[in-house]
């Protein structure tokens, strides 16, 4: 189909249906259950999942496949929100030229930032990326948010104004950001017997952008172009001795997953029309690279997996509390009940980190290819299983 | 004139001269072995036509063109492809899809950003990197994961990768090195089975005087950085001054 094969074809149909059927996936647990607070099924959050896949599918067509470990990609989002804000902030409120020039404006910064630091390999590569990226991050907070001239508001982070012009704006408009009318906060809740589900415009245009995104990723991975990235990976030397330049490829590699990271950061702004600069960060360009090895760096399905599953941490974790605690281990004597609390308090609510970290840890050492080869050696015992019962069972081995 | 002609060419390495005056002419079709004992200067020599080194003096042409400050990449494209000591190959890829690059590298450039096309598509490239696995005897293995493969496979593989670029002369760095003598004598095999189907001339770079007497046509001996001799194999056997170089002056 489209010119995938069988495995990528179910691979991107999964995709699909997990994108558009995230609000019933993510909200199993009725509304009023104690379990309720595990539900992830809200707009916010949900465009938080599929806006921070989108960024880590982009830094995986880099990390993945070239094995060029870029630390400075959050200055990509950060860019594309900015660019996103100022279309809102002079143009028109619509999503849509904000989110375009996000990407180009992207483009042309990871080009510049591409073209030096691709002159390195490595550790100085990631250097050089983390560099420009802090460079970034400093002239966003302090610099170019002098009153004479104002490029990016400083600490506040860059808002729309009343006063602002906004050129192409009519008042029959919703005063946010919007798809032809279309608000992006519009939600429309469905409930269901004691469950309730949320879907909302801005996560669906998140969605179908993941997916188109998802789908070019799985044909530069299966292209010619991405073979070549993965030479680049494998042996510099034998490239060049081929005959090839690697530089070339590389840049492209480094521009596109900067255009997705701009796209990311523009959809950020189209969610919620604010840019600030502590999304340039430092901290913001590890969680990616955390996502992408997370979930599994260089198999198509393991970023978004990451980025799922390091957001969900982030937000579900992050909010249980001791009271909670206490209300589950209810059932125990007193004095037992506030030991496992007491032991458990630390990787919970602000100590998610610390869960994060261990998790992350394990997922390294344990499953080097990630949560994708999780799901693998999974996949490959319950096969087994299986075939040891009836030996007539199809053992082809995986790829 | 031939092929390949280095001129006066000589590189030094701080207070080192690895190579001084090296004058050396590889004839059309021929098969020229460069021998010489341990630091004579034989892989900086290779190094400085395959442009990983620039020498500091003289001149290198191939067909006429300089090589000299020409990447490594620009002078594959000119036809010049490389075995190396150790084979490098793509070893996260399958054997397929490492000689399909080279197929590519061929017909496309340096770059293009072909980034929509599916690789087995290309229909003409395939068919050509499978027959070069038919020569190489590997077409039952082209599934496979290339680092799996034993040395010796690699070496096949290193081989057709190059060989599938047509490419006019072949520079080996040591393509026997560290193998067993069966091994050794299926590359020579290979190797000579390549010189009579194709019109290509070859350098080696050789320790192993068995490989280098089954193969060459003409022998330079190097010793510390100049030319000693250019012989053919027949006269190099005895000769007085090659004796020197490798066992010193006391007679064996």
């Amino acid at each position: 189909m489209m010119g995938l094969n069988k495995k990528d074809t179910s691979l991107f149909v999964v995709v699909i249906v997990l994108a558009l059927l995230a609000p019933f996936f993510l909200n199993p647990f009725p509304t009023d259950s104690s379990m309720a607070q595990f539900n992830a099924g809200y707009p916010d959050l949900m465009q938080r999942f599929v806006i921070f896949g989108i960024f880590a599918v982009g830094f995986n067509i880099l990390f993945g496949l070239t094995g060029y470990l870029s630390f400075g990609h959050a200055a990509f989002l950060g860019v594309g929100s900015y660019a996103a804000v100022w279309i809102f902030k002079l143009l028109t409120y619509n999503v849509l030229p904000a989110i375009m020039l996000s990407v180009i404006m992207a483009g042309i910064f990871a080009l510049l930032i591409g073209y030096v630091s691709l002159r390195r390999s490595g550790i100085y590569f990631s250097i050089l990326t983390l560099a420009f990226a802090q460079m970034s991050f400093a002239l966003a907070y302090s610099v170019l948010s002098n009153p004479k001239f104002n490029l990016t508001n400083g600490e506040t982070g860059l808002q729309v104004y009343a006063n602002d012009p906004q050129w192409l704006h009519r008042d029959s408009l919703p005063d946010l950001p919007h798809l032809f009318g279309l608000s992006m906060r519009s939600t429309y809740e469905m409930t269901v017997g004691g469950w309730s589900f949320s879907f909302n415009t801005g996560y669906y245009l998140c969605a179908v952008i993941l997916i188109l995104t998802f789908y070019l990723s799985i044909r530069l991975f299966r292209s010619p172009f991405g073979m070549m990235l993965r030479a680049v990976k494998s042996n510099q030397q034998r490239m060049n001795y081929t005959g090839l330049n690697s530089r070339p490829y590389t840049l492209a590699a480094f521009v596109i997953s900067g255009m997705y990271a701009g796209l990311a950061g523009g959809l950020l702004a189209a969610m919620d029309p604010l840019a600030g600069a502590e999304r340039m960060q430092w901290t913001a360009s590890g969680e990616v690279v955390l996502m992408t090895i997370l979930g599994g760096a260089g198999t198509l399905i393991g970023p978004i997996l990451g980025a799922g599953f390091i957001k969900y941490f982030e937000n579900i974790f992050s909010k249980i509390n001791d009271n909670i605690l206490h209300q589950w281990f209810a059932f125990m004597p007193d004095g037992i009940e506030d030991f496992i609390v007491a032991v458990i308090h630390p990787f919970i609510g602000k100590g998610w980190h610390l869960t994060l970290g261990l998790m992350f840890m394990m997922v390294v050492i344990f499953l080097p290819g990630g949560l994708v080869e999780g799901g693998q050696r999974l996949a490959r015992l319950l096969r087994r299983k299986k075939s040891d019962e009836s030996p007539s069972a199809d053992t082809k081995p995986a790829e | 004139m031939g092929i390949l002609e280095i001129k006066n060419v000589g590189k030094r390495f701080g207070g080192l001269q690895a190579l001084s005056d090296v004058n050396l002419s590889v004839q059309e079709n021929s098969v020229h072995a460069i021998i010489g004992p341990n630091g004579a200067g034989k892989s900086t020599l290779l190094n400085c036509l395959v442009g990983k080194l620039i020498p500091d003096t003289g001149s290198v042409t191939f067909q006429g063109q300089s090589l000299l400050g020409r990447h490594p990449h620009e002078i594959n494209q000119m036809g010049v492809a490389r075995v190396f000591q150790t084979p490098e190959i793509f070893g996260d890829l399958d054997v397929m899809e490492n000689v399909m690059i080279p197929c590519f590298a061929r017909r496309d450039g340096s770059f293009r950003m072909h980034a929509f096309e599916t690789v087995m598509n290309e229909k003409e490239l395939v068919e050509k990197a499978e027959q070069i696995l038919i020569d190489v005897n590997m077409i039952d293995k082209r599934h496979m994961h290339s680092a799996s493969l034993s040395r010796g496979d690699k070496r096949r593989l290193e081989m057709a990768m190059c060989l599938v670029q047509e490419p006019k002369l072949l520079l080996l760095d040591e393509p026997t090195a560290g193998m067993a003598r069966a091994d050794t004598n299926n590359t020579i095999d290979l190797l000579k089975e390549i010189k009579e189907k194709r019109d290509i001339t070859m350098a080696i770079i050789e320790h192993d005087m068995h490989v280098v007497f089954s193969l060459a046509e003409r022998i330079t001996v190097l010793a510390q950085g100049t030319p000693l001799v250019e012989e053919t194999p027949e006269n190099i056997k005895g000769h007085p001054k090659v004796r020197e170089a490798y066992l010193g002056e006391a007679q064996v």
